[in-house]
């Protein structure tokens, strides 16, 4: 019998917004059910209803049974003793999710009483032990830290002691895993299916990387506007979707294993729940549209082995074998002029040789005195050349942010030197800088917060224009607005009017406003939506083309660096563990810590992600503050652990420079003991044969 | 754009429109009225003390035979005056002390903040005690409104140093420097504009703030002086016998509702033009 039976749920906030407009779906003992859809999909309004945890104000409608138990409309009282005991809630941010004044083992030692009738000694005994049993090194120690003495991981682990210190019958996991690094993800899920296993739970996973799905789920619900559009089997889903959404939401996801070549797009932007369009609501941005899609919503119908398909063509989809690349237009990006010529005689637009950046720690509130010091960025050195995207990647805490910084400060570096288009940055006067300021221009991570929300967006792009004195900008507006994408009359409108994709474009026009040589994408795509990322990359690749630009590409998403890059720069702790073109890299890893980073991104694709061999680190990141001597990636190196003691002692005294590997033209690695794998589609199977 | 868009966003704004219809009316009637009504705020009507509205003195005379038609108008024009410099001069201090002390922060920050924390701390009545009989010739209302001014902008300053300091992080802000748009530059076109709520509201606050203020200090016998008149003056004497003969008080006061709500007015629909939030 299932544990949680969801039937016909609506629900409708104030003001007539339909956020989840039925949505049915059972979970049975032990199943993980994955909720796959963009931001206001209703996937997270839908688990809060289950939870019972929406404000006053919204009106649910539909049946909720847990157990055969109607959960809708119960007391209040008695929804307490399901919450937490049979039911419990793995949120995002697991910072938010604990009470900052009481110690983690207190509030999993909470948890344990409120439901079950056990003293005192014997609940903190009980924390322990689940803090154990998620793999939290010292339990008994670390049960005593406050919530901000635990590193991120390292609390979503606790939140999942937590959650399942009641043996709960149901998990439910809002994005568990968004707010992680990957290597840490890669842990987090091994924590939750250990969970599983202990519980026996079932698990409903809500999320928008279907990457984490596919190696999790069993079932899968896609939702789009409210609705689920097709729900089924994990694997018929993934390799035969029905639905153009479903179809193009899989081919728009850049993958670390896939092609280079523009990504699928999909046009337009998910309806407001406020305005829906009267039939489908995806028809306004699917290729398959017929005029029958507008006359109503297509419902949920039943497809062969326990699927349903809401698309009124799903037949003929079926009948003809149709994919999302066939489906969806995919645009044509014009080959790169620049790139014909061999990159050494290409010209260097930004040389980083060396470059050094401490912070002080300072403590005492009037006289500060210098305890210690943050090494963010330790000595790191590569060049790009003209016409060239170079992505820096690595988890948050490795400096590459502050190296971003650095660079666009244009200021003299602590150490070491920073030469953009051939002038350095320690001997530039204030013209100077101004100068070179138009040549190297900025696209922020987050697309609300680099726009300011007062100013028309037809002022914010030509903010660059006046500062540097151009003439006719009303012109120049009009037709940076037309190169990325947008309309003209768009110009007199608020950011905050537009989707995240559109103010990303407006982000980039502003960039490019003055004509740069050199952009510096710090995580462009990041805070997007699947389907609008891959329209943005789109862009970014094809301007780059158009333009002659060269990217310094910052992001933690190794799939979209390898969409969009030329060679790609591993950070750790500060340095660059390796570096060299992306095939080289992604193909050929030679670093231990590059090789654990591709092995923990999770591939939208079932198969393999079940018979992967994933490289699992142990621990965290340790503080820049004080960084392991020798080789900085010693501690949690998997290859460190079976080296003889000789072989180690080179690694604990010296520390490693990048080195050109023997056999490659452009492939360094900073370790002693570099060694080729392939590590991405590597799988147990392959390793016995 | 932004002064065209924020302009077309204001005059299609219901509240800022009816606003700065009834403004216009009270300031006409402030400065033209006194030319339609029959006395002269000075002339005394020694047949009529203390006669209700009607007849020839159309809101009634004083204790001392004033006609309180001209009275009041001759009250409202300085009232007028003084509540808007006051309320644009101490809400400019405040949002340029407080933005400039949060952007730049170090010694600008601590030498700023050092002064704003040391107007706190003066006993400002005290202050203004002193120095107004000192000016008391030539203009002393435009010293007074100075006075006035420099004594209620630090709170909303401190305020204003709080928000920037969160503001001066937002990557726009970053954005602008790396276009290389000088910093004060940076302060006057994202700074302030995103304060502008705040602004908006601490300054309408001030125009009623300075009128009842400004009367407070007269009463004592600082600031306008007899036989000149402001709101605030005829509002306290009215006060007194507004049973027994509610015109002293009921005009005066009326008349600072309607200017502080008219003001309001405005203020709302400028906060609504200039925030993209609202749906105007």
């Amino acid at each position: 019998m299932s544990i949680l039976e969801v039937r016909d749920l609506t629900v409708t906030f104030p003001g007539g917004i339909e956020a989840v407009r039925g949505v049915s779906y059972e979970v049975e003992r032990g199943e993980v059910l994955g909720i796959v859809g963009e931001s206001g999909s209703g996937k997270s309004v839908t688990s809060l209803a289950v939870m019972g945890l929406l404000p006053a104000n919204a009106v649910v409608s539909g049946s909720v049974k847990l157990h055969g138990r109607e959960l809708l409309g119960m007391k209040e009282d008695e929804q307490i003793k399901v919450r937490g005991k049979t039911i419990s809630m793995i949120f995002q941010d697991p910072l938010s999710a604990f009470t900052p004044v009481y110690t983690i083992g207190d509030q999993i030692a909470e948890a344990v009483r409120v439901h079950q009738n056990v003293g005192k000694d014997k609940a903190a005994k009980r924390a322990v032990e689940l803090l154990d049993l998620v793999g939290i090194p010292n339990p008994s120690l670390r049960a005593k830290a406050f919530p901000h003495e635990f590193s991120g991981g390292m609390r979503q682990r606790a939140m999942i002691a937590m959650a399942i210190a009641n043996d709960p019958d149901l998990l439910i996991c809002d994005e568990p895993t968004t707010a992680l690094d990957v290597t840490i993800q890669a842990q987090v899920l091994e924590v939750l299916k250990t969970a599983q296993r202990e519980t026996g739970a079932g698990i409903v996973m809500i999320t928008h990387d279907l990457g984490v799905i596919a190696g999790m789920a069993d079932r899968v619900v896609v939702m789009y506007a409210g609705r689920p559009v097709e729900q089924g089997p994990v694997d018929d889903i993934y390799y035969r979707p029905r639905m153009p959404y479903t179809m193009g939401l899989l081919a728009s996801i850049p993958r670390i294993d896939g092609e280079e070549g523009p990504l699928v797009p999909i046009d337009g932007n998910p309806p407001s729940p406020a305005s829906l369009p009267p039939g489908c609501p995806f028809a306004p941005r699917c290729p398959m549209k017929v005029d029958m899609c507008d006359d109503e919503e297509p419902p949920l119908t039943p497809f062969g082995s326990g699927r349903h398909v809401a698309c009124i063509r799903s037949h003929e989809i079926e009948h003809k074998g149709l994919t999302g690349a066939d489906v969806f237009p995919v645009p044509v990006i014009p080959p790169n002029e620049v790139v014909r010529v061999p990159r050494a005689e290409r010209p260097t637009v930004l040389e980083l040789d060396d470059m050094i950046k401490h912070y002080p720690l300072l403590k005492g509130a009037i006289v500060k005195r210098r305890v210690g010091t943050v090494y963010a960025v330790d000595g790191i050195s590569f060049d790009i050349a003209q016409g060239e995207t170079l992505a820096l990647v690595g988890e948050s805490g490795c400096g590459k942010t502050t190296t971003l910084q650095q660079i666009m400060q244009l200021q003299p570096p602590e150490g070491g030197r920073v030469v953009v288009l051939g002038r350095d940055s320690a001997k530039l006067d204030k013209a100077g800088r101004k100068s070179l300021r138009g040549d190297l221009q900025i696209v922020f991570q987050d697309p609300m917060a680099a726009l300011d929300p007062r100013m028309p967006v037809g002022d914010i792009i030509a903010e660059p224009l006046r500062a540097h004195g151009e003439s006719d900008v009303r012109a120049k507006v009009e037709e940076l607005l037309e190169l990325v994408g947008l309309a003209a009359e768009h110009a007199e409108r608020y950011p905050q009017q537009f989707s995240g994709g559109q103010r990303q474009r407006i982000g980039i026009a502003r960039a490019l406003a003055l004509e740069p040589k050199l952009l510096v994408l710090d995580e462009p795509v990041s805070a997007l939506d699947v389907s609008i990322q891959a329209g943005v990359i789109n862009l970014l690749d094809e301007l780059k083309s158009r333009l002659g630009l060269s990217y310094l590409f910052v992001a933690h998403d190794l799939a979209v660096v390898r969409h969009l890059a030329d060679r790609v720069a591993v950070m750790y702790l500060g340095r660059i563990a390796e570096i060299g073109t992306v095939e080289n890299v992604y193909d050929r890893p030679a670093h231990p810590y590059t090789q654990a980073l591709l092995s923990a991104i999770p591939l939208p694709d079932p198969e393999l992600e079940r018979t992967r061999k994933r490289i699992l680190l142990e621990g965290d990141l340790p503080s820049p503050a004080d960084p392991p001597s020798g080789c900085r990636f010693r501690t949690r190196c998997p290859k460190f652990a079976v080296l003889s003691e000789a072989e180690r002692r080179r690694c604990v005294d010296e520390e490693p420079s990048v080195a050109r590997l023997t056999n490659a033209v452009d492939h360094g690695a900073a370790c002693h003991y570099a060694e080729e794998v392939e590590v991405i589609t590597a799988s147990d199977n392959q390793e016995e044969e | 754009m932004r002064a065209k868009v924020v302009l077309r966003r204001l005059l299609r704004n219901k509240q800022a429109r009816y606003g700065s219809i009834a403004l216009i009316l009270l300031v006409g009637l402030a400065y033209l009225g006194p030319f339609v009504g029959p006395y002269d705020w000075t002339e005394k009507d020694f047949l009529a003390f203390l006669s209700p509205p009607g007849g020839d003195h159309w809101w009634g005379t004083t204790t001392i035979g004033q006609d309180m038609y001209a009275v009041t108008l001759r009250g409202m024009q300085k009232s007028i005056i003084i509540g808007f410099l006051v309320a644009i001069i101490s809400t400019g201090l405040a949002a340029i002390v407080g933005a400039f002390a949060g952007y730049f922060g170090g010694w600008v920050d601590k030498a700023l903040m050092w002064g704003v924390d040391l107007l706190l701390v003066l006993p400002s009545f005290l202050i203004i005690a002193i120095i107004s009989p000192r000016l008391r010739e030539g203009a002393s209302w435009l010293w007074f409104v100075v006075l006035l001014a420099a004594f209620s902008w630090m709170i909303t300053s401190r305020v204003v140093r709080s928000m920037t300091l969160s503001l001066r992080e937002r990557e726009y802000v970053l954005a602008a420097v790396y276009m290389g748009i000088p910093r004060w530059k940076i302060i006057f076109r994202h700074i302030v504009p995103n304060l502008s709520s705040l602004l908006i509201i601490d300054a309408t606050l001030n125009i009623s703030g300075a009128v009842i203020g400004e009367a407070a200090l007269s009463f004592f016998g600082f600031g306008i002086q007899p036989p000149d008149v402001s709101l605030g003056t005829l509002i306290a004497e009215g006060s007194r016998n507004a049973t027994g003969y509610p015109w002293l008080f009921a005009f005066p006061a009326g008349l600072l509702v309607l200017l502080v709500l008219s003001v309001n007015l405005i203020g709302d629909g400028l906060r609504d033009a200039l925030d993209p939030g609202s749906n105007s």
